[in-house]
């Protein structure tokens, strides 16, 4: 077979796997099965598709892999007469196969389901995260197992546990009912936003934001017109649209007012900038995901540093803090006010912060007291702080820029 | 599919309670008599008259206590039909000590 076949497969079975995939689930009411039945489907594809790929490759998937569940269940039943198996059967069987003329029956609503069970609450967050990478996004466990650091039998065991649960206490295979569904799509939210936020502070090759940014505009699809979606679609694609300017060719850290803003990505700014005022309105009061979007915008959208609305983005922080106070919020809102006060002022509120002990063992903090220490010409109690700073910091590019910032205050006085 | 609820409560919170608290429970029992959920439901006697048994090596091993060592313990339990995990913590939210304590929602082994 030629590269070009391969790809193609590759590039198939990207696009259909987690809808099939979801599909599978509802069918066989059993993840392995599904993804048993699914692994087979695949290595049937790779043979049948070779001379001409199916009309509809997602309905071949779930008709090969439906009848290939059939069959383990079957071989199962031969061996050891196992009633439960039986009852398996007679359940797939019962159910509607989907129609491979019709591209629309099932996968949209079977992947809302996939989603919301493996970001189901009754799962830890971690598993919910490994899950929905696992499965929705179709990511192997060892790539799943790289971000997040843990070797890839820990993450193994992780989806196994995870699995087990969904079935033992009966998790249910839905989207959920309107009473819950707000609170349960704050869930999923807060699932991406980690995949997202932890790729952000990953080490470059490691990088899930693609994986989020893609789920959140899937979501965004099956789920129109929901602030909470939009904005946080809108939030990342504003953050994300910086990277290429985020670290230099040494991969050191370019704050934002140092970059090169010609070198961020100014489609997915568009693409951003333009659901950030749906998802502001689109509830009242709005998410903190779309004000925070509004401040990204914000940022994305002066031409130079010197331009940027640092007093529209104080007022966005205090709108913030009123819907979702948090250390980490008061923090940002300290640092922007030292923009339109002063450095002064903003140092009281980030050491009154300190003070409360709320974000002990966060690398920011003293990485902003430091920062206003400096601008305060008060260069002793800088120094400290970004000492302090460097204890804290998690990652290599962070402590380099510390050291950087430690060795300019030694040289001037 | 049966679920167990179990109600975790610090003990002597259940008679901090305002009077009014046995009848809220009185009123969270019938509702669920009523709805057809409801399988049994017992209080318990107070955490001192526990005991914990363990099998260890085939032997029964009895230990006086609770098994959880936290604050809080084990105060009673609802036994409830339930179609998912989804329906049993929305009962088990109702529970009038969910406010104060905790409940444990367990999925129970069907028998036979």
């Amino acid at each position: 077979m030629g590269d070009g076949v391969g790809l193609r497969l590759d590039e198939a079975f990207r696009r259909h796997g987690p809808e099939a995939l979801a599909t599978l689930i509802r069918l066989t009411g059993d993840f392995d099965l599904a993804e048993e039945g699914l692994q087979e489907a695949f290595a049937a594809a790779t043979l049948a598709w070779a001379e001409a790929p199916p009309a509809n490759p997602r309905a071949w998937l779930i008709t090969v892999g439906r009848r290939r569940a059939l069959d383990q269940l079957r071989r199962r039943i031969a061996f050891r007469a196992r009633r439960d198996a039986l009852e398996a059967v007679a359940g797939i069987e019962r159910q509607a196969i989907p129609d491979e003329a019709d591209d629309t029956a099932f996968g949209d609503d079977d992947l809302l389901r996939l989603i919301f069970t493996c970001c189901h609450p009754a799962l830890a967050l971690e598993a919910q995260v490994a899950l929905t990478l696992r499965t929705v996004c179709g990511l192997a466990t060892a790539a799943v197992a790289r971000a997040f650091l843990v070797a890839e039998e820990t993450m193994a065991q992780r989806l196994v546990r995870a699995k087990a649960k969904i079935r033992a206490a009966g998790i249910p295979y839905r989207t959920p009912p309107r009473e819950l569904l707000a609170e349960r799509t704050d869930g999923v939210l807060a699932v991406i936003y980690l995949v997202f936020t932890e790729a952000y502070a990953g080490e470059p090759g490691r990088s899930l934001a693609g994986e989020a940014i893609g789920l959140a505009r899937r979501l965004d699809a099956l789920l129109p017109a929901r602030g909470a979606i939009q904005g946080l679609l809108a939030l990342m694609l504003l953050h994300e649209a910086r990277r290429p300017a985020r670290h230099d060719a040494a991969g050191d850290i370019v704050l934002l007012e140092d970059q090169d803003r010609g070198l961020w990505d100014r489609a997915m700014i568009a693409e951003g900038l333009a659901l950030v005022a749906p998802a502001l309105t689109a509830d009242s009061p709005p998410s903190p995901y779309a004000v925070q979007a509004a401040i990204a915008a914000l940022h994305d959208e002066a031409a130079t540093a010197a331009d940027t609305d640092w007093r529209q983005i104080v007022a966005l922080y205090a709108v913030l803090m009123r819907l979702a106070p948090s250390p980490v919020i008061e923090l940002n809102h300290a640092a922007a006010l030292a923009m339109v006060d002063g450095p002064a002022s903003a140092l009281q509120r980030v050491d009154a912060l300190a003070a409360r002990g709320a974000l002990a063992g966060y690398d920011v903090l003293p990485a902003v007291r430091a920062d206003l220490l400096r601008r305060l010409g008060r260069c002793a109690e800088a120094r400290e702080a970004y000492e302090d700073a460097l204890r804290l910091a998690r990652h290599d590019p962070e402590r380099r820029y510390f050291t950087r910032r430690l060795a300019e205050l030694s040289v001037s006085p | 599919m049966q679920y167990m609820l179990l109600i975790y409560t610090v003990e002597g919170d259940d008679e901090a309670q305002p009077g009014s608290i046995m009848e809220e429970f009185g009123a969270f029992t019938q509702g669920i008599v009523q709805s057809g959920a409801f399988k049994a439901a017992d209080r318990l006697k107070p955490v001192a008259t526990a005991t914990t048994v363990r099998v260890r090596d085939g032997k029964t091993l009895n230990t006086d206590g609770p098994f959880a060592e936290t604050r809080e313990q084990l105060g009673g339990y609802y036994l409830v039909e339930a179609k998912d995990l989804d329906e049993a913590v929305a009962i088990a939210a109702k529970i009038p000590s969910a406010r104060y304590g905790s409940v444990e929602v367990r999925p129970v082994w069907a028998m036979g």
